[in-house]
C-alpha cells in the first residue's frame, strides 16, 4: 500500500489478510470487490428489489436466477446440486435463465 | 455510488495524521490523499466523482482505505461484528487466591470493607482465613485448568496477604513442588498494604522471586487521608520504612506502587515523583477508586477531567523518556500502549470467568478476586472445578455484542465497558458498561493513541518490546 502505513501489529495483520485475499468474479476498475450474488438468502437479498448499489437491472428475474449464484457465482452447496461431484451438467442446458430456465431439472442425490 | 466513512478515530501525532479503526483496533499512518479522502467522507456521504472533483485522482487512497474497512459503500454497511463465546474449556492464565478476608488497615474507600462491601466479611459463612487444605485444593484446581498452557500465573490476595503468610509461603511450596512435577512453571506475586513487611518476609519474597505490588497512595499527607488504622491513625510512617527496606533487598523482581485515585485535589506528578524518586518503585499504576457515586471520595465528572489533564502530563513525560530510551515507571500508559500495539479488540472487558478467576477462603471459584465470596457471582469450587454452565451463562450475557451503549463508541475495541465491579458497585448490575467514565476512557485512549503515534516515528524500537510478551492482567 502507498497511502497507508501499517503501524500496529493488527494493521500489518490486516495488510496481509487483505493481500491475498479472495474475491469472485472480480469486477474491472477500483476499488475490487467480491462479487455479490443478485439474489441471495446469505446476504438477505432476495433479488427482485433495487440491489445493494441501488441498481435496478436485476428486478423481475426468474427465481431460477437466484439457483445460478449459488450455483456458478458464489458456490453455496447447501442450496443447489453439488457441481463438483456429482451434478457437474446441471445448468449445461440453461444458457440463459431468463430464457431456459425450465430446462433445469431437479436432481436426486 | 457512494462512499461513507467506516468507524475510525483519527488523532494527530509527530504532524501527521492517524487512523485507529474500529472493531478491528488496526492504526495505519495515512498519506495527504488518503487523509483529505477519509475527512471528506467523515463529513458525510460522497461519490468518487464528488471526491475527484474536490481532490483531485483519489483512486488509488479510496482503494486503500476501502480494502483496510476505513471507509465503505453506503449501501453496502458493514455485516454486524459476530458474537463469539469462547470454547469451554479455556485455559485458567491467573488464579487470584484471597488467602484472608480480614483487613489491619480500614481504608475509607475499600470495596472490599467499605460502605460498598459486595460479600460480609465480619459475620458472612466464609472463614477468615484460607486453609492450607483449600490453598492446597486451589493449586491443584489451577494447575488442571491452566490446560496446555506451560506458566500458570498465582496472585495472592487479600484482605491483608500477609496477614495469613504460613499458608501463602506453605502453599508457594506445594505448588513449586507440583508445578515441577507436570513440567509447569507457576510464576507468583501478591498485593499487600507493606504493613505487616519484615525482614523474614522480605527474604522470602525475594529468595522465591515473588511479584510483589504495593498498595499505596502517595507522600504522608495523601496516603494518611484514607489508608488508615482501626483507629484512624495514618498508616504512611509505618509503611515507608519498611518499603524502602523491600525496594532496597528485593531486587529480583520489578516492584510497583498501585495507587487509589480520590475526589478532592489530585496532584499525579507529585504522587508519581514521590512513589518513584524519593520511594525508589519501578513502576507506578494509578486507578480511580470504585464506589457508588453518593460516596464523598468518589470522583466527580470534573474529578475525571482533572484526572485526564494530569494523566496526560505524566504521559508526555513518559514519552520523551522512552523516545531517550530512559526507563519511566507510569505503567497506566505502558499497558494500554501494549494493547494499541498488539490490536487488541476485546469481546469482554478483562479476562474475569474467563483466564482469571478469584478464589474465596472457602474454596468457592469467583469471577474474580473483586467478586470471591460472593454466591451471586460464583463460578464452581476449587475441589469441583469451574461450573460450565454459569461460566457460558456468564460470557453470553456479558459480550459486547449485548452493550448497546458501547456499539457505537470508537473506543470499545479497548474498553469494552469497562469493569465489571465498577458497574456493579455503581449500577448494582456488572452487565452495564460504565458509562459514568465513557468520556474519561475516550480521552485517555485518544492521549495514549498520540503517544503511540509518537513513539512509531520517533522511536519504533521502543514498541518492539512489546512484540512478543504474552498479555498479563495486572490484579488491583
Amino acid at each position: 500500500m502507498n497511502h497507508l502505513k501499517a503501524v500496529n501489529r493488527k494493521a500489518a495483520r490486516v495488510e496481509r489478510a487483505t493481500d491475498q485475499d479472495v474475491v469472485a468474479l472480480q469486477r474491472t476498475g477500483l476499488p475490487q470487490m467480491p462479487h455479490f450474488p443478485i439474489g441471495c438468502s446469505l446476504v438477505f437479498s432476495p433479488g427482485w428489489e433495487a440491489d445493494r448499489a441501488g441498481g435496478t437491472a436485476g428486478l423481475c428475474q426468474p427465481v431460477e436466477r437466484d439457483l445460478f449464484d449459488c450455483h456458478i457465482g458464489c458456490y453455496w452447496p447447501a442450496q443447489v446440486p453439488d457441481q463438483l461431484n456429482h451434478a457437474p451438467d446441471w445448468t449445461s442446458k440453461c444458457a440463459a435463465a431468463q430464457k431456459d430456465w425450465r430446462k433445469i431439472d431437479l436432481i436426486f442425490p | 455510488m457512494a462512499w461513507a466513512a467506516r468507524e475510525h478515530h483519527r488523532f494527530q501525532a509527530a504532524g501527521k495524521p492517524f487512523v485507529y479503526l474500529v472493531p478491528s483496533a488496526a492504526i495505519f499512518e495515512l498519506d495527504e490523499s488518503a487523509d483529505a479522502v477519509l475527512r471528506t467522507v467523515a463529513m458525510g456521504p460522497r461519490t468518487r466523482d464528488e471526491l475527484t472533483s474536490a481532490l483531485g485522482d483519489i483512486d488509488a487512497a479510496l482503494a486503500e482505505l476501502t480494502r483496510v474497512q476505513a471507509i465503505g459503500e453506503v449501501s453496502a454497511p458493514p455485516a454486524p461484528t459476530p458474537k463469539i463465546i469462547p470454547l469451554a474449556p479455556f485455559p485458567l492464565t491467573t488464579m487470584v487466591l484471597n488467602v484472608t478476608n480480614q483487613c489491619n488497615l480500614s481504608c475509607t474507600y475499600c470495596y472490599e470493607y467499605g460502605e460498598d462491601k459486595i460479600v460480609d466479611t465480619e459475620n458472612g459463612k466464609q472463614p477468615k482465613f484460607m486453609s492450607d487444605e483449600t490453598a492446597r485444593a486451589s493449586v491443584e484446581f489451577m494447575l488442571k485448568e491452566s490446560g496446555t498452557n506451560q506458566v500458570a500465573h498465582i496472585t495472592f490476595f487479600g484482605g491483608e496477604t500477609l496477614l495469613n503468610f504460613p499458608v501463602l509461603a506453605r502453599t508457594i511450596a506445594y505448588a513449586r513442588q507440583r508445578g515441577e512435577e507436570l513440567g509447569k512453571t507457576i510464576d507468583f506475586s501478591l498485593t499487600t498494604n507493606a504493613t505487616l513487611l519484615k525482614p523474614e518476609i522480605i527474604e522470602f519474597l525475594a529468595d522465591n522471586r515473588v511479584g510483589v505490588t504495593i498498595s499505596i497512595d502517595g507522600p504522608r499527607e495523601v496516603q494518611d487521608k484514607f489508608r488508615v488504622f482501626h483507629n484512624g491513625t495514618g498508616s504512611y510512617d509505618v509503611v515507608a520504612p519498611k518499603i524502602k527496606e523491600l525496594l532496597k533487598r528485593h531486587t529480583s523482581r520489578p516492584i510497583g506502587a498501585r495507587v487509589t485515585l480520590t475526589s478532592g485535589k489530585m496532584d499525579i506528578k507529585r504522587i508519581y515523583q514521590h512513589l518513584t524518586e524519593e520511594m525508589g518503585f519501578w513502576e507506578v499504576g494509578f486507578a480511580p477508586v470504585t464506589t457508588s457515586p453518593t460516596r464523598g471520595h468518589a470522583i466527580s465528572d470534573t474529578g475525571y477531567d482533572e484526572m485526564l489533564g494530569q494523566f496526560r502530563d505524566l504521559a508526555y513525560d513518559f514519552l520523551e523518556a522512552s523516545v531517550a530510551n530512559r526507563h519511566h515507571g507510569f505503567s497506566n500508559v505502558k499497558e494500554t500502549l501494549e494493547e494499541l500495539h498488539k490490536g487488541v479488540s476485546k469481546a469482554f472487558p478483562c479476562g474475569a470467568g474467563l483466564g482469571l478467576l478469584g478464589v474465596a477462603t472457602d474454596g468457592d471459584v469467583a469471577l474474580c478476586h473483586r467478586f470471591a465470596g460472593s454466591d451471586a457471582h460464583k463460578l464452581g469450587t476449587v475441589a469441583d472445578g469451574i461450573d460450565r454452565g454459569a461460566q457460558r451463562a456468564f460470557l453470553e450475557s456479558h459480550h459486547i455484542a449485548n452493550k448497546t451503549d458501547c456499539s457505537t463508541c470508537w473506543a470499545r475495541p479497548l474498553c469494552s465497558g469497562g469493569c465489571y465491579h465498577e458497574a456493579h458497585t455503581r449500577y448494582g448490575e456488572t452487565i452495564r458498561p460504565n458509562l459514568h467514565y465513557c468520556d474519561w476512557i475516550r480521552g485517555w485512549t485518544d492521549v495514549c493513541l498520540q503517544i503511540y503515534g509518537e513513539l512509531a516515528v520517533r522511536n519504533p524500537a521502543f514498541l518492539a518490546q512489546f512484540d512478543d510478551e504474552p498479555a498479563k492482567e495486572p490484579v488491583s
